[in-house]
């Protein structure tokens, strides 16, 4: 039928096949078809970050990618990461994860999944970033409720855990030692 | 949500394959990147019965550097790729800073040098919703006949907002294009009309297959200057482009500047040669030059209420940026912005 494709999509390590007409974004077929609700909608027209996802590695928005047109491209959502970390010996969800999840980077939790695929591309090609290129990053991602900061720690706290680097005060427990030590 | 129309998608390999896809169906259109075609289509601005994709292509990614020293830019390249391009950091540093301003890191993943060189123009009551278009009785560049943003006016006005634009008309670039009838190159200088509704020189069925930037002398300097309202996913309220050639003794030989985001085609600011030729940077006469140059282009520049932004704030901000760019270039610096 014309207007509607079946193809296959590579899609956090396993071949999907996809049955979806053509003017179906990424996001779409991900949420509607695969079930992988994890990528969100927010905006849907490529303002927010909230549908980044990871294409060959590096971070791109779902919302505007045309779903028949990543075929052969290699697609990690957030619901791919904790897999690939237990396939590569790790224990528990990635790393990240965990750090958002101890330094409580989230309130709502809508911005995270694509927060943190940011942040795992930026990782990957840097192990050790600078606030300066986690704000680069993380540019094209909007988050609503935390101010961003925590955001940060986490991945410096991540970070941290992995070169096993005694990892710097967190900005409420530097403002309690600044605020004890003039007591 | 905002859902795309129905349309047919072809996902050509090579670049002949596209061009007859294209010339089969009159209302064909190409999707690069997606980061400007995608939007636009969901909001109804464009309800092509079917949409060729360039994304398999191989043959129109890639920068290289031609016999001649002169650069080569697929027009897949992506712009991030520009961007980091050591080649292109060299050669035509203005151009590298221009793509690196463009949107936030996952559009400039997305999106590709063609792309943003075709871009469609934007204005404040065009790129909106069906919706919201239809509540106001829609606008002369889409379903409708009056301008909103001139009372009465008879031209589209819609702003240029492609921040490549700018730097590559300061480096005489050349545009190649593949259709039906073969092969054209047209100088990018020569490429815009003063018409929001469609302000390029291409036809409905030419795929741009590559960029072409001549080699710069050995003392060129580029810079680029981007006002916008947030540091990251905005198109330009203004862009700057700006060519300091310097020869042997370190004094100007050649300058230009192009201003963009304030009409429907980017603006070459006239007479600013003669003021800054055989200056030397660093020196007070310099200084002096740049300022004049700086209110020339103030002159020069009428921005109106087309994009987000205040006009008048937009005007006031031109020599200010055309100031901040030039002195940025003299330094081989940028680039320019504020947020």
């Amino acid at each position: 039928m014309r207007g509607m494709g079946e193809y296959q999509l590579e899609v956090n390590g396993d071949t999907q096949p996809v049955s979806a007409p053509d003017h179906w974004t990424l996001l779409e077929v991900l949420r509607y078809r695969l079930g992988l609700t994890g990528s969100k909608q927010g905006c849907d027209k490529g303002d927010c970050g909230a549908c980044t996802v990871l294409v060959d590695g590096k971070p791109v928005l779902a919302c505007l990618t045309l779903a028949r047109a990543s075929e052969g491209r290699a697609i990690t959502t957030i619901e791919g990461l904790m897999p690939a970390h237990l396939r590569a010996g790790g224990t528990g969800a990635d790393p990240l994860q965990q750090a958002f999840d101890r330094c409580g980077a989230l309130q709502c939790g809508f911005c995270q999944p694509g927060m943190i695929l940011s942040a795992r591309a930026l990782l990957d090609r840097c192990p050790q970033p600078s606030r300066e290129d986690m704000r680069d990053a993380l540019s094209g991602n909007l988050c609503r409720c935390t101010g961003y900061t925590q955001i940060f720690e986490a991945i410096e706290s991540a970070v941290a855990e992995k070169l096993q680097l005694q990892p710097k005060l967190r900005s409420w427990e530097a403002q309690r030692a600044a605020k004890e030590s003039t007591r | 949500m905002l859902r795309l129309p129905k349309f047919e998608l072809c996902t050509p390999t090579t670049v002949a394959e596209a061009v007859a896809l294209l010339a089969e169906s009159p209302d064909a259109m190409i999707v690069a990147g997606g980061t400007d075609l995608v939007p636009n289509m969901k909001h109804e601005l464009f309800t092509p019965s079917r949409v060729v994709s360039l994304a398999q292509v191989r043959e129109l990614r890639g920068i290289c550097r031609n016999a001649d020293g002169s650069l080569a830019i697929g027009a897949m390249t992506s712009l991030a790729e520009v961007a980091a391009s050591e080649l292109v950091r060299a050669q035509a540093p203005a151009l590298a800073q221009a793509c690196s301003l463009v949107a936030g890191p996952q559009l400039r993943t997305m999106g590709t040098l063609g792309g943003n060189v075709l871009l469609d123009t934007r204005c404040q009551w065009y790129n909106q919703t069906y919706f919201w278009r239809e509540a106001l009785g829609f606008c002369m560049k889409k379903d409708g006949e009056v301008c909103h943003v001139v009372k009465g006016g008879k031209n589209c006005v819609a702003a240029a907002s492609n921040d490549s634009a700018p730097p590559l008309m300061t480096l005489g670039a050349t545009l190649e294009f593949a259709s039906p009838r073969g092969r054209r190159a047209i100088a990018i200088d020569d490429f815009w009309v003063a018409d929001g509704i469609f302000n390029k020189k291409v036809e409905r069925d030419e795929v741009l297959v590559s960029i072409q930037v001549p080699k710069a002398p050995a003392g060129h300097r580029g810079a680029y200057g981007k006002l916008r309202d947030r540091g990251s996913i905005d198109f330009p309220l203004l862009g700057v482009a700006v060519r300091l050639d310097l020869d042997a003794q370190g004094a100007v030989e050649h300058a230009d500047v192009v201003v963009t985001a304030l009409a429907a085609q980017p603006k070459r600011i006239t007479k600013l040669d003669a003021i800054l030729r055989g200056q030397r940077p660093g020196t007070p006469e310099f200084e002096a030059a740049v300022a004049e140059a700086a209110a020339l282009a103030h002159k020069q520049c009428k921005p109106l209420p087309n994009i987000p932004g205040d006009a008048d704030y937009r005007r006031d901000m031109v020599p200010v940026y055309v100031k901040r760019t030039l002195l940025a270039a003299s330094r081989g610096e940028g680039p320019v912005h504020h947020v």
